[in-house]
Formats: C-alpha cells, structure tokens, sequence
C-alpha cells in the first residue's frame, strides 16, 4: 500500500525521476524568469522596437496567440493527469472546456438577466445578471468541472480502456450538443443556442479593469494559472496520489494486488484534469470575450491529445512544449506560413485546411515510430517499449 | 497468458474468458452487498428506462399510428445502413479488439468514391437503365476501393502496433480517422456537397406509410450482402481461420494459419461492406460530406455495442434499433425532435456502457490479463 510504483519499478531510477518533482525551487525559478521576460518583451520591448521586427512579431508570434498558446497548455495539462499519468484515454476533454467556458458565460455576464447578483465584479451595479468575479469563476468552473469529471467518470471507469475512450467520447459529444440546443431547454434558455454567450465581464485586477485587448495583463494571468496547474501537476505526481496512478497505467492489476484503490484514484485522475479543464474553459471564455458553443468541437479534444501525445505523455514539460508548438502551428503558425508562401510563389493554397493532414499525421506517426513523445519520460518509455518484446499479445509478424 | 478452457468452435467471440469473468461476477455479485446493490440499482434503472421507452412508443402509436410507422420505415432505412458500417466495427473489434476510429470515414470516402464514379467518370446523372448497370458496377468497385484502403491502414498502421499498449493502436485510429477527413475535405471541399441520384425518386404507398424505391433497393442491396458475409464467416475455410485467429491468434498460428492474411482478410471484408454502405447512402440521400464519416460512424459504433461488439448478429440488430431509435425520435408528435438525435443516440451509448457494455446479443468480456 505504500509505495506501490517504486515497488513495482525494477531499477532505482524511477524513485530518483519521481523525486525530481520535489526539486521545486530550480523550475520555479526557470519558469518564473521565462514568464516575466516573455510580459517584458510584450508589455514594454515590442512597440520601441523597429517597425519590421514588431511586424514581424505581430505576424508570427502575436501576443493574443501567446495567451491563447497558454490556455492550451492549461487544458492538456490537464489531460496529461488523465492520458499520461493514469493512462486513461479521454476523447471528450473539450466538454470540461465548454462547462467551464459556460460557467464563465453564465456567472460573469448579462446573460441571466432575471436576477442581478454582483460579488467582487467590475461591473457596473445595476447591469442585470449574475456578475461575480474573476477569481470566484475561476474557482467555481473548476469545481463544478471536477464534479462533472466524477459523475463521468463514476459509472464508466469499470470499463476497459476502449470502451471509456468512447464514452468520454460520447460525453465530449453531447455536452457541446447540450449547449448547442441549449436556448430552450423546457422553456429555460441554457446557454442563448447557437448564439452563445457574449460578451463576458472584464477581469478585474488590483482594481484595474482588464478589457478584451489588455492581453499583457491578461498574459500574466494566464501565465500563472499554467504555473499553477504544473505546480499541480508535479507535486500531485510525487505524492502517494501520483504514484498510485503511475501504478495503474503500468499495470492496472498488478496496482490493485499492492492494494491501489482503482476507482478512487481513477475518479480523482478525472476531477484533477476536469478541474483545469474547468480553469481552461474559463480563461478562454474571457481571452475570446464570451463561450460559442459551435466552437466546442471533436477536433479540440484530438488536438489536445496530439499535444499530449507529442509532447511525451507523463511529461509536463513535454506537454507544455508539445502545447505551445500545436496552438501557434494551429493558430498563427499555419495561417502565416501560408501567406508567406502564397504570396512568394504566387500560388493559392489553403493552408489552414493541413491541418487534419498535421494533426492525423503527428498522432499515427509519434504512436508507430516514437510513442514516448518528444521529450519522454523515461518510465514510460519503458513501459511502451515493454511490450515490443514480450510474446503474450495478439497477432505479430 | 490467457485463460483457455475448452471453445466452442463457430463463433467469433471468445467465450471461455467470458464464461471465467461471468463466474467471478457472479461470486462477487453473491460475496459482497456493496456489489449487489449496485446491482440491485442498475437493474431498477435500466428497468426503468426502459419501460419510459417504451411509454413514449406507446403515446406516441397510439396518438398518431401512420406517422409512427412513417417514422418506423424511415428508421429501418437508416438502420439497414448503419448495419453495413457496424459490421465493420465488429469484424476488426472480434479479430484484433481494435476499435477502428477511422471505419467511419472509410464510408465517407466510399460515398465519395461512388459519387465521383458515378457522376463524373460515367456522367450518370438520371434513372435510366445503363444507369443501374453503372450502379452494380459502381458497387462492386467501391468495395473493392473500400477494401484495398482499409487493407493498406491495417499494413501501414495498425499491424506495427499489434503487440503495443492498447493505447497506441487506438490513438494511431484516430490520426487515420483525420487522415482520411482530410482527404475527405482534398475531394469534396470543405462543404456539403449534393448528388443526383441515379435510383427511381419515386414511393409507394401501403396503407398511409409511404416507402420510397430507394429503401426497396437498400434492402436489395445489403441483404444479399449480409447473407454472402454471414455464409463467409460461417462456410468458408478463410471464415473458420478468422474465427481461429479471434479466438486465439497464437494457437491458430500454431494451427498453420496465416493470421497476418487473415486479419487483413477481416479488414478487406468491413471495408468492403463500408465502401457498399457508401455507395447506398450517397445514391439514397443524395449528399456527401467530409464528416459524415465521423458522425455517422459514431452511430454504427453504438449499435455495434448496442448489438454486442464482437457478434454480428447482434450489430445488424443493435443497428436497426439504433436507427428506429433516432427515425421515431425524428419523426414522432411526441419526441426530442431532430436535433436531439446525436443526444440520444450517444446517451444510448454511454447508458449501455454503463448498464450493459455487453450488449444485447454479447456475452459478458473481461480484459486479457
């Protein structure tokens, strides 16, 4: 019951791996100096800069792309505790980033105008609505995602991992339905339909009011909410939480032998996750300005995957590589490429269309030539590795 | 290692493990009280879902009976196809327990294929008689299209990952589920695009329910198609080896069975049978789409659950239930309307997982330890 993935580890190096997470000051300190020079450069270095350098940032590397990039990582930071750490597979994140989105819809806008409820808002006082702030949405998306995680979670988890791929697949498919149809619900308008909720109220700051476009603000924000969520992520690893899950995704029966709770420890695989799906859902609910239920499709939950799984799942510093590459390829890097190209050669091709072809390739490439990522972990490189050479799966050559 | 007792030899299922995992929820099911009362209350909202369903049909038949069976004829229609796509699913899911993400959009490219046969290449744009001879035609080499493509994804992709954690195949499924939505969008642009079908517009009419010709020639079609598959998979010498390798892949390598040939067998077979659900549904709805695969594939996976994954019976069955579900819920008086449909029909999923991942017709399956 103690320390069952040690245990069940057989060179020494996996303890020494699993109490690199406790080595905090060093990433910190990394982490911190990182973040603050990228809001220096944005705040204050890019506008005295010559103009073709600023317009060369302001086409490649824009600062909204930065922040959008980072709600990303908050997001397959979360489906790494899913994916990488319990070795569940999730298909349907993208329903934990539309609750929270819509938690954000709902609990800082106009949109329930029957009431007027203000707590800690910048809003003005008599605007209708439920106005509450910030930090307390922050706070409630992710709770009520990590309580949707549960109840997802709860009756499925007995599945095989197939099986639960596609519920949650199921659930990433219905929950966005929900909110597509959701104008009339019985009467009750859910979620404004297809017209989704907008705009959302501004964050307030040490008493500033931050609008749509105080992204340097806004960036720092989200920088530290990405900072939390792999605080999370590391210290949760290294913990007897951490472990447990490691054990499962190694060897699920071999884990509840040294007496893993399963259920329990899967269940909170799903709450974290959904939590920062929840703490996604909101800061992308204030970054666009409001939650689009059309928005909330499959590709999401696959592009999140692709992240994961290119980055190296476990790894959260490969998620985050893996993150940032995808959302500025997704976002900025395709789009600008294209123009660059279209306009050099003189040729019309829609770039932004690759991107199924990239997406698709990433995934079935990393599985068949480098399934461990690109900057894997080394425990699980093992365990995917492991299975190259036994004899005791199906088919083979 | 596996648990082997003696097997039954005609079925593509594995029954000895089911018959141990049975055994052992049984003895849970008896030794603990947390079990059964769990079980105590899945059984009572299961039941109690389903006599809701049953409520509703009954509201519903009695209120208005001709757009019930209007509904019903529409909803068989449906099911007929998704059986095809089904099939397929639980083909590859009986042989290699893969769930084959991008089946579905094999379908997709089928109707497209059928589409660019029969439009373009042969400029049939009316019922005619050279018309249906450009259909059989176009039938046979769909399925051979569908076929060949979905050989090449298992020998490119999926046999290399045969022995990897089952992670790695299914995520490796859904790149090629994206590879081939992106072909989808190369051949048929980024938008719904419409066909004119080949196939007499016209219905008739029995007692009030109308049934168009092309529900007629559906039947004709996939029947024909499922009689020739199930005499295959029981008759035939490469049946027998398919139903060896589910059931043990080692041992029947053992046996002097190719298990390579036949698993890609086993996915030329559901290919074919997609590229053929294809065809139909491009010539019957008139419509191609690139993500039609996805959607639609959704859908002939839950009635292949429905069914029991891994028995064919039981995919046509769960496949025309499935379809009658989303026709009665689109064409009722009394129902969720049509923009419910995907709801339902995922809630029916993860419903079933929960309650029933057996299925209708499947026996209870354990993992592979």
């Amino acid at each position: 019951m103690k320390k069952p993935s040690i245990k069940f580890n057989k060179t020494s190096k996996g303890k020494k791996e699993i109490n690199k997470g406790f080595d905090q000051s060093k990433w910190i300190r990394g982490f911190t100096i990182a973040a603050v020079a990228i809001w220096i450069f944005y705040a204050f270095i890019v506008d005295l800069l010559p103009y073709v350098v600023s317009d060369f940032f302001q086409k490649w590397l824009p600062a909204t792309t930065v922040n959008e990039s980072l709600v990303w990582v908050i997001c397959a930071l979360g489906l790494n505790i899913v994916v990488g750490y319990a070795g569940l597979l999730d298909l349907g994140f993208v329903a934990f980033w539309a609750i929270g989105g819509y938690c954000a819809g709902w609990f800082m806008s106009d949109f329930f105008h029957q009431v007027n409820i203000h707590i800690g808002s910048m809003a003005p006082a008599e605007q209708p609505g439920i106005h509450l702030s910030f930090w307390g949405v922050l706070f409630i998306g992710a709770l009520i995602c990590a309580a949707f995680g549960v109840i997802i979670g709860a009756p499925t988890l007995r599945l095989k991992s197939d099986y639960l791929a596609l519920v949650t697949l199921g659930f990433g498919e219905i929950i966005p339905q929900i909110f597509y149809n959701g104008e009339n619900i019985g009467g009750f308008n859910l979620s404004n339909g297809s017209k989704g909720i907008s705009p959302v109220d501004n964050i307030g700051l040490f008493g500033k009011k931050l609008g749509p476009f105080d992204l340097d603000w806004k960036y720092l924000i989200f920088v530290s909410l990405a900072a939390l969520m792999v605080f999370i992520s590391l210290r949760i690893r290294g913990g007897r939480l951490g472990r447990a899950w490691l054990a499962i995704r190694e060897d699920e029966l071999a884990a509840s032998m040294m007496g893993v709770p399963l259920m329990r420890s899967k269940l909170a695989a799903y709450a974290v996750g959904a939590f920062s799906g929840g703490i996604g859902g909101v800061a992308f609910a204030t970054h666009v300005n409001g939650v689009f239920a059309d928005r909330f499709s499959f590709a999401i939950s696959i592009i999140l995957l692709a992240m994961v799984v290119l980055g190296g799942m476990g790894n959260v510093w490969g998620v985050i590589v893996g993150a940032l590459s995808i959302a500025w390829v997704n976002s900025t890097g395709l789009p600008a490429f294209g123009e660059t190209v279209n306009s050099a050669l003189g040729t019309n091709i829609n770039f932004p269309s690759y991107n199924f072809l990239l997406f698709g390739g990433i995934l079935i490439f990393m599985m068949l030539y480098k399934r461990e990522g690109l900057l894997p972990e080394s425990r699980l490189k093992q365990i995917l590795h492991e299975a190259d050479d036994s004899t005791s799966n199906i088919g083979g050559h | 290692m596996r648990g082997r007792v003696k097997a039954p030899p005609f079925r593509i299922v594995l029954p000895e493990i089911y018959q141990i995992y049975r055994r052992a929820v049984t003895i849970m099911a008896n030794s603990s009280s947390r079990f059964s009362a769990r079980l105590l209350i899945e059984r009572s909202a299961a039941s109690i879902i389903i006599g809701l369903v049953f409520f509703w049909l009954a509201v519903n038949l009695v209120k208005s009976p001709s757009q019930f069976f209007q509904a019903s004829v529409i909803g068989i229609s449906n099911g007929v196809l998704y059986a095809l796509i089904a099939l397929g699913y639980t083909l590859v899911y009986g042989i290699i327990e893969l769930i084959n993400f991008a089946h579905g959009d094999l379908f997709m490219l089928g109707g497209l294929f059928a589409a660019t046969f029969i439009s373009v290449w042969f400029g049939q744009e009316t019922p005619s008689t050279t018309g249906y001879g450009v259909f059989f035609l176009c039938l046979i080499a769909v399925m051979g299209f569908c076929a060949t493509i979905n050989v090449a994804i298992e020998r490119f992709a999926y046999r290399r990952l045969r022995r990897a954690p089952k992670l790695a195949p299914l995520i490796t499924a859904v790149g090629v589920s994206f590879i081939i939505q992106f072909i989808g969008i190369r051949w048929n642009g980024s938008g719904p695009r419409t066909w004119n079908s080949i196939l007499p517009a016209g219905e008739f009419v029995v007692s009030g329910v109308h049934i168009p010709y092309t529900t007629i020639i559906s039947f004709a079609v996939t029947i024909p198609l499922l009689i020739l598959m199930t005499f295959i998979v029981t008759k035939t010498r490469r049946g027998k080896a398919m139903r060896a390798t589910a059931q043990d892949a080692d041992a029947a390598r053992l046996m002097g069975i190719d298990v390579n040939k036949t698993i890609a067998f086993t996915f030329a077979l559901g290919g074919a049978l997609a590229g053929a659900a294809g065809l139909l549904f491009q010539q019957t709805r008139g419509v191609t789409n690139y993500n039609l695969g996805y959607q639609l594939g959704l859908i002939a996976f839950t009635s292949a659950v429905l069914g029991g994954i891994g028995n064919l019976s039981g995919a046509v069955l769960g496949a025309i239930l499935i379809g009658l579900v989303q026709g009665l819920n689109d064409g009722l008086p009394i129902g969720l309307g049509q923009q419910w449909s995907q709801t339902v029909v995922f809630t029916i999923l993860i419903l079933l997982m929960v309650f029933r991942p057996t299925g209708l017709l499947g026996k209870p399956m354990v993992e592979k330890v």
